[in-house]
């Protein structure tokens, strides 16, 4: 059997440093971190940075940096700040959405959720100045926004449960908390009360995308590496200019399912299944509560549930 | 099925592992060889045990037919046809065409010169099927312990399943599969993305190339793994995914009974940090 298995690079040819592709008029300078990590060339590139801060990165980084800082103090606070006890505790420490007596009260006491509003206010702002960067970077580079799209589309999500949904609900109190444990309490509880999220058909297509982007990840990753002494990892250039890989990993799903993507198509087939996962499991969260109560007798009225 | 302009120079003999070049032969765009009749016997005759348990219950609504394993008193014995038997013999065959689909893709890889990447990860979604419906079950000592074939009935096994553990966001092992799950899902759509992003770039701009996309990342993130490399973590964190989703069932029920919360007492009340 030949021993070529394409896991780990074997022999690293280290080349010079890369500066990056020139940046437009008007951008900032890249800062120059300049770093080789053998670790890293054994997978993939060894070279770490440069990286472009930007004004909109400075600013998402400061506002997600304030969010942290509040949700980290309010915790650490409520250990009596004890620092041994605010690392053994942490998974259980939480900063909770304000209590439902507030409402939309957009300011409610700070030790009722008023923190809570606050952090989750810097921590969305730090997300949407972070899209607009990554937007922008596509733009500047001359790419298409593909990258930012697809952000938008997991933004859609977050936005949902910790904004559009609370705000339909007519009290903030339904969002989610900041905690490693009280998330998961707040996901497990949402199920209960709104009778099984299983039988909410949105999140039944949110769970097949997400699992199907693994399998499809797995598919594409792995015919790739198969393909690749004949240079498969080159898509774009085998995208141009259709080359040995791209036909023998076409011919190996058509062989073995019947139907091949193409080295292009595949991509459109991975930013689907992996936007549509976050946007259909919006959707699902958007209804419930709103529109539907309990997703159990919904089914039974709707001929998929049994009694 | 027409042949793709370039599919007739790779439809060339050998690369079989088991009947020569008895079972060598195309049939439309699929490939045969042994492991094709064998995936053909196995899923032919499952799906028409999974038609005749349906014929045998009350319902045609594809959300309700359901396929139920044994019941927990049949331990690990064969049961009656009508009380489960079908089940085991339907998972036999299940286990049956998907490790020969396996074996199949094997013999298609090494027909197309190519490496075996996508045998090996299908194969750890196998060993996660396996892990649901055999080794658990064994391990717990009754096949009532496998879940059942339905739409809806499968859920609600999962649901059961987790509250007899508690809450089973809990458990680490279900924790660490989740978080693969969601990042492979944020690694396909960067690497899509990227690539479409790349050859798409607008009216009036040129097709991009690699060191485009790195730059990409590395401007907005700090770092780019690079083309290869991305294919390489994909791969890593897809089957990971799988692994650990094998894995947090596994110990649950075999390794450990208790509930998932109450797991992390141990931990909570360590003199260090406990009142």
């Amino acid at each position: 059997m030949a021993d070529y298995q394409n896991i780990f690079t074997q022999v690293q040819v280290r080349g010079h440093y890369d500066p990056g592709v020139k940046l437009p008029r008007g951008d900032w300078k890249r800062e120059k971190v300049q770093i080789f990590s053998y670790v890293m060339g054994k997978i993939g590139d060894a070279q770490i940075g440069p990286v472009y801060l930007g004004f909109f990165g400075v600013a998402s980084l400061l506002c997600g940096f304030i969010a942290i800082e509040i949700i980290g103090l309010n915790m650490l606070a409520s250990v009596n700040w004890d620092p041994i006890k605010f690392i053994g505790l942490l998974p259980w420490l939480s900063l909770d959405a304000p209590l439902p007596e507030h409402g939309l009260d957009p300011m409610p006491p700070l030790e009722e959720g008023g923190w809570w509003m606050i952090a989750g206010f810097f921590l969305t702002a730090s997300i949407l100045l972070w899209w607009v960067r990554v937007y922008r970077r596509a733009r500047q580079l001359g790419l298409g926004t593909h990258v930012a799209w697809a952000f938008a589309a997991a933004i859609w999500l977050y936005l949902v449960v910790g904004f559009i949904r609370p705000l339909m609900m007519g009290s903030w109190s339904e969002a989610v908390p900041f905690g490693i444990f009280s998330h998961l309490e707040w996901t497990n509880n949402f199920s209960l009360i709104y009778g099984n999220l299983f039988y909410n058909p949105f999140h039944m297509l949110s769970k097949v995308l997400l699992y199907g982007s693994a399998l499809l990840f797995a598919m594409h990753v792995a015919t790739i590496l198969d393909v690749g002494r004949n240079s498969g990892a080159r898509e774009v250039e085998q995208i141009v200019d259709r080359g040995t890989a791209s036909e023998r990993a076409g011919l190996f799903w058509r062989w073995t399912m019947g139907f091949n993507a193409s080295m292009e198509s595949i991509h459109r087939w991975a930013w689907w299944f992996a936007i549509l996962t976050t946007i259909t499991g919006g959707i699902g969260i958007l209804l419930t509560g709103t529109v539907v109560d309990n997703w159990y007798l919904w089914g039974i009225d709707n001929g998929f549930a049994a009694f | 099925m027409a042949l793709l302009s370039f599919e007739r120079k790779y439809r060339i003999r050998g690369g079989t592992l088991i009947g020569g070049d008895l079972f060598d032969f195309w049939v439309g765009p699929f490939y045969v060889g042994f492991f094709g009749i064998t995936t053909a016997f196995f899923a032919t005759l499952g799906t028409a045990l999974i038609f005749l348990g349906a014929s045998m219950e009350d319902t045609w609504n594809p959300w309700l037919i359901s396929i139920d394993p044994p019941d927990l008193s049949y331990g690990l014995s064969f049961a009656p046809l009508a009380e489960g038997g079908l089940w085991q013999v339907i998972t036999f065959c299940a286990i049956g065409a998907f490790g020969s689909w396996i074996l199949r893709e094997v013999e298609i890889s090494r027909k197309l010169g190519m490496g075996y990447h996508v045998p090996f990860a299908f194969s750890v979604a196998v060993f996660a099927y396996v892990t649901l419906v055999v080794i658990r079950p064994v391990l717990m000592g009754a096949w009532g312990h496998g879940f059942p074939y339905g739409i809806m009935s499968h859920l609600d096994w999962v649901s059961y399943t987790g509250y007899q553990y508690g809450n089973f966001h809990y458990n680490p092992a279900h924790m660490i599969a989740i978080t693969f799950f969601f990042t492979t899902t944020l690694a396909l759509a960067m690497h899509g993305g990227a690539v479409l992003s790349a050859v798409n770039p607008g009216k009036g701009e040129e097709v991009k190339a690699p060191e485009h996309e790195n730059s990409f990342f590395r401007d907005t993130i700090g770092y780019s793994v690079g083309t290869l490399g991305i294919h390489r973590l994909g791969l890593f964190l897809a089957l990971s995914a799988g692994f650990w989703s094998a894995i947090c069932i596994v110990i649950s029920g075999p390794l450990y009974e208790g509930s998932w919360v109450t797991w992390w007492d141990g931990w909570r009340n360590l003199p260090i940090w406990a009142d």
